[in-house]
C-alpha cells in the first residue's frame, strides 16, 4: 500500500521540494488553484443540484472568513497554548468599527481598504487588553476570563444604543469599492470572493511566517514549558501579549470583511457560539496547523450551512413523521459539541495534526496498574 | 563575579535559605552541596530570579540585580497615573464640543481615554529601563525576572531536565539564544534581509554548540525522543547558547551511570577552560563534586556551615556531621 503511494508521490518530489524552499509562493498557488476549481465544482453534479453556483460562491466566501478566524484563534491557542474562549469579542469589534466608520447610522463613509488596517488595529489594542490582566492566569482560569470578556463586548455593545443603537445593530454598511473600476455589490458574489481569497492568503502566509520566526520559537517555548522559557531569557510577559494582540488583529481584520459582505452588525452575531465554532474549527482541523485548522472550519461550515439545510429539505421531501416537524439548522450548535467531545475523545492532535503536536498527543502507555 | 548578600527566603513560616553571604570569583567552578532539604535548589531559585528574596540582594558583576520589592502597594497608582491626562483630554474635548455630543466625539474621546490606559498598561508590563528608574523614585522596585537574569549573564538548567519537547534539538538550542537574536514581529512577518541572514546565522551557531556537547547530527531529532544523558547535554547546550557569564547547573550528573557521569564531568571542565564561562553547581556525587570545584559552599538547614576548597570541606567535622550524624563526626 505505502509502495503506491511511494510510486504516485514519487514525480512530485522536485515539486515539494520547490514549494517547501519558496512556501509563501506555494500557498499563493494552492490558494489560487483551490478558489478557481472550488466554483467550477458546483458546475458538476451533484453539487450543482444543491444551489447556484451564486449561492455556493456565497457559502465559500463565509466559509473561508470563518476559516481566517480560525485561524487567527489558532495563533493564540495552537502557537502559544493561550485558551482564549472570548475570541467573537475581536471580530466584533473589528465589525463594529467599520461599521461606525462607513455606514447611515454614524454618516460617516470612509473608504473600506484603510478601515482594513483600522480594524486590525483595533483588536490588537483590545487583544492587548485583554491580554494585560490574564498574564499570569493559566489553563481553566484563562478561559473563563477570556469567556467573561467575550460576553462583555456584546453586551455593551447591545446596551451603549447611542453608539451602536443596541440590539437593532448597525444597517446599511457600505460595501467596499475600487473608485472607478468596481463596486461590490450584494447580489454579486465575486468581487468580494475575490477580496477574500487575497486576504486569505496573505492571512496564511503571514502566520507560516511567524511560526517559523523567533516570535514562533518563543510562543512553542511558552506552550511546552513557560518556566523554562523564561530561563532561557525569553520576555514571557511581551511574548504572550503578542500572540493575543496578532490574534485579535487578524479577527479585527476579518471583522471588518465580514461586516463589509453582510453590511449589518448585531450583537447578536457576536455570542459565545461564534467562539466556540471558532474553537471547534481549530479543534477539528489540529491545534497548531494553520492548513489544517483552515480546513477544520472550512468542514464545519459547509457541513452546517449545506448538509444541514440538504437535510431539511430531504426530510420535507421524504416527509417523514416527526422529523419533519425538525428544523436541523438548529442543530448546528450539537454539532459543534459533538466535534468537540468526538475530537478530544478519539483524536486531540486533530485530522492534520501539527508536527510538533503529533508526539505531544501520543497515546500514554499504560500498564496493567493504570496511570502512575 | 556573584555575590549574594543576607539572601533569606521564607515560605510562610518555613525559612528555606537563611541569611546566606556568597561569592563566587570569576572563571572558577563553584559547587553548592548539602544533605536534602537543604535549600540548596531555593537558593539557586532565588539566584536566577524565580522567587524573590525575603531579605538579601544578589549582583552579578557589581551590578544589584536581585533585592526584595518594595512598595508594591504603590503599584496601582502606576497604572492610573499615566491615564489621567488622557482622561482629561477626553473630558476636555467632550467639553469644548459642547453640551449636544454627539456619535463622532463620544467614540473619539473614548478611543483617547482608551489609548491612555493601554499605553500605561504596556509600560507597567513592558518596564523599560528609563521607566524602571523612573518609578524607582517614587520607591517602588521589582527583583529582576528569570529572563532579566540572562539578559544579564546567567543561565540555568533544572534539576528536573525541563525541555521543550515537542521541539527539536535544534529548535531548543535556538529558543536558547534568544536574548541574542533580534527579529521582530514585523520582521518576521515580512522576512527582511536581515532576520533571514539572522537565522541562518543562528542556526550556524546551535550546530556548532550541538557539536560541542556532542550532540551533533541529532539536530532533527525531537528533545522527548533522546535518552536521558543527552537530553541533560542539550539542556546545557540550551544554556550555553545565550551565552552566559554564570552558569547554574542543578545536578547536572544526576541519575547518570558512571560513564557519562565522567563525560558530564570534562563536558563541564570544557564549558569553563573553552567558553570561559564561571561555573556554578549543585551535585550530590560527591565524586564529580570533589573532582571539578575549586571551591565548596555547604547548606544545611537553610543556612551555610562551611565554605572553601575541596580538601577542607571534606575533613570539615561540621560537614562530616551534617551528612552523616552527630555520632560519626565524634568518630564512634
Amino acid at each position: 500500500m505505502s509502495r503506491i503511494v511511494d510510486a504516485v508521490n514519487a514525480p512530485f518530489a522536485p515539486v515539494r521540494a520547490y514549494f517547501r524552499k519558496h512556501r509563501s509562493f506555494g500557498i499563493f498557488v494552492g490558494v489560487v488553484l483551490l478558489s478557481v476549481a472550488l466554483p467550477l465544482l458546483t458546475r458538476v453534479p451533484p453539487f450543482d443540484g444543491i444551489q447556484s453556483t451564486n449561492a455556493w460562491v456565497n457559502a465559500f466566501t463565509t466559509a473561508a472568513i470563518y476559516a481566517m478566524l480560525a485561524m487567527g484563534l489558532n495563533v493564540v491557542i495552537g502557537f502559544a497554548g493561550l485558551l482564549d474562549l472570548g475570541y467573537a469579542a475581536f471580530f466584533a469589534l473589528g465589525g463594529y468599527t467599520y461599521a461606525l466608520a462607513a455606514s447611515p447610522f454614524s454618516g460617516i463613509h470612509l473608504p473600506f481598504w484603510p478601515m482594513l488596517l483600522a480594524g486590525g488595529i483595533v483588536g490588537a489594542i483590545f487583544g492587548v487588553l485583554l491580554g494585560a490582566p490574564t498574564l499570569r492566569l493559566r489553563g481553566d482560569y484563562l478561559a473563563i476570563v477570556t469567556l467573561g470578556f467575550g460576553e462583555i463586548v456584546p453586551i455593551t455593545l447591545m446596551n451603549a444604543d447611542k453608539f451602536t443603537d443596541g440590539v437593532n445593530g448597525i444597517g446599511g454598511i457600505d460595501k467596499p469599492s475600487i473608485p472607478g473600476i468596481l463596486q461590490f455589490t450584494l447580489i454579486n458574489p465575486w468581487p468580494m470572493y475575490g477580496l477574500v481569497v487575497v486576504l486569505f492568503t496573505l492571512i496564511m502566509i503571514m502566520i507560516y511566517r511567524l511560526e517559523d520566526s523567533r516570535l514562533g520559537r518563543t510562543w512553542d517555548a511558552i506552550r511546552e514549558d513557560e518556566l523554562a522559557a523564561e530561563s532561557s531569557g525569553v520576555n514571557t510577559v511581551i511574548a504572550k501579549l503578542q500572540a493575543f494582540a496578532v490574534g485579535a488583529s487578524i479577527a479585527g481584520i476579518v471583522g471588518v470583511v465580514n461586516a463589509a459582505k453582510i453590511t449589518i452588525v448585531t450583537p447578536d452575531q457576536f455570542r459565545f457560539a461564534v467562539s466556540i465554532s471558532a474553537l471547534a474549527a481549530v479543534v477539528l482541523g489540529g491545534m497548531g496547523n494553520t492548513i489544517g485548522v483552515a480546513t477544520g472550519a472550512f468542514i464545519i461550515y459547509l457541513f452546517q450551512s449545506i448538509l444541514l439545510k440538504q437535510l431539511n429539505t430531504l426530510v420535507e421531501n421524504f416527509n417523514i413523521p416527526i422529523l419533519n416537524q425538525v428544523d436541523f439548522l438548529e442543530f448546528q450548535y450539537v454539532l459543534y459539541g459533538i466535534v468537540l467531545v468526538l475530537m478530544m475523545l478519539k483524536r486531540p492532535q486533530g485530522i492534520f495534526p501539527a508536527r510538533r503536536r503529533m508526539r505531544e498527543f501520543a497515546p500514554l502507555k499504560i500498564g496493567k496498574g493504570g496511570l502512575k | 563575579m556573584l555575590r549574594a548578600r543576607g539572601v533569606t527566603r521564607k515560605f510562610g513560616g518555613l525559612v528555606a535559605v537563611n541569611n546566606v553571604d556568597f561569592e563566587i570569583p570569576r572563571g572558577s567552578i563553584s559547587a553548592i552541596i548539602g544533605p536534602n532539604g537543604a535549600g540548596k535548589t531555593t537558593f539557586f531559585n532565588v539566584i536566577a530570579g524565580i522567587y524573590a528574596p525575603t531579605e538579601g540582594t544578589i549582583e552579578l558583576d557589581g551590578k544589584p540585580l536581585i533585592s526584595p520589592p518594595t512598595g508594591a502597594g504603590r503599584e496601582p497608582i502606576l497604572l492610573v497615573l499615566p491615564t489621567i491626562p488622557f482622561i482629561a483630554l477626553a473630558i476636555y474635548f467632550l467639553m469644548a464640543v459642547g453640551g449636544d455630543t454627539g456619535l463622532v466625539e463620544g467614540v473619539a474621546s473614548v478611543a483617547v481615554a482608551l489609548l491612555g490606559f493601554v499605553g500605561a498598561l504596556l509600560l507597567n508590563i513592558v518596564r523599560p529601563d528609563w521607566y524602571n528608574r523612573l518609578i524607582k523614585r517614587i520607591g517602588v522596585t521589582r527583583p529582576a525576572r528569570p529572563n532579566d537574569m540572562v539578559v544579564a549573564g546567567l543561565a540555568r538548567t533544572f534539576q528536573n531536565i525541563r525541555l521543550y519537547k515537542s521541539l527539536t534539538t535544534l529548535e531548543n538550542i535556538l529558543v536558547g539564544m534568544h536574548v541574542h537574536l533580534h527579529g521582530s514581529l514585523l520582521g518576521a512577518l515580512f522576512k527582511t534581509r536581515l532576520v533571514r541572514e539572522e537565522e541562518a546565522a543562528a542556526e550556524q551557531r546551535a550546530r556548532e554548540l550541538l557539536a560541542f556537547v556532542d550532540l551533533a547530527g541529532m539536530e532533527n531529532e525531537l528533545a522527548a525522543n533522546l535518552p536521558y544523558g543527552k537530553q541533560r547535554l542539550l539542556e546545557i547546550a540550551r544554556a550555553i547558547a545565550s551565552r552566559p557569564k554564570l552558569l547554574l547547573l542543578d545536578e547536572p550528573a544526576a541519575g547518570m551511570n558512571p560513564k557519562e557521569t565522567e563525560e558530564m564531568t570534562a563536558l563541564i571542565r570544557r564549558i569553563r577552560d573553552e567558553l570561559g564561562i564561571t561555573v556554578l553547581l549543585i551535585e550530590h556525587d560527591m565524586r564529580v563534586v570533589m573532582g571539578i570545584s575549586d571551591y565548596i559552599t555547604v547548606l544545611d538547614h537553610g543556612e551555610k556551615i562551611a565554605e572553601g576548597l575541596p580538601k577542607a570541606i571534606r575533613t570539615n567535622p561540621k560537614v562530616i556531621e551534617a551528612y552523616l550524624g552527630r555520632g560519626a563526626a565524634a568518630g564512634h
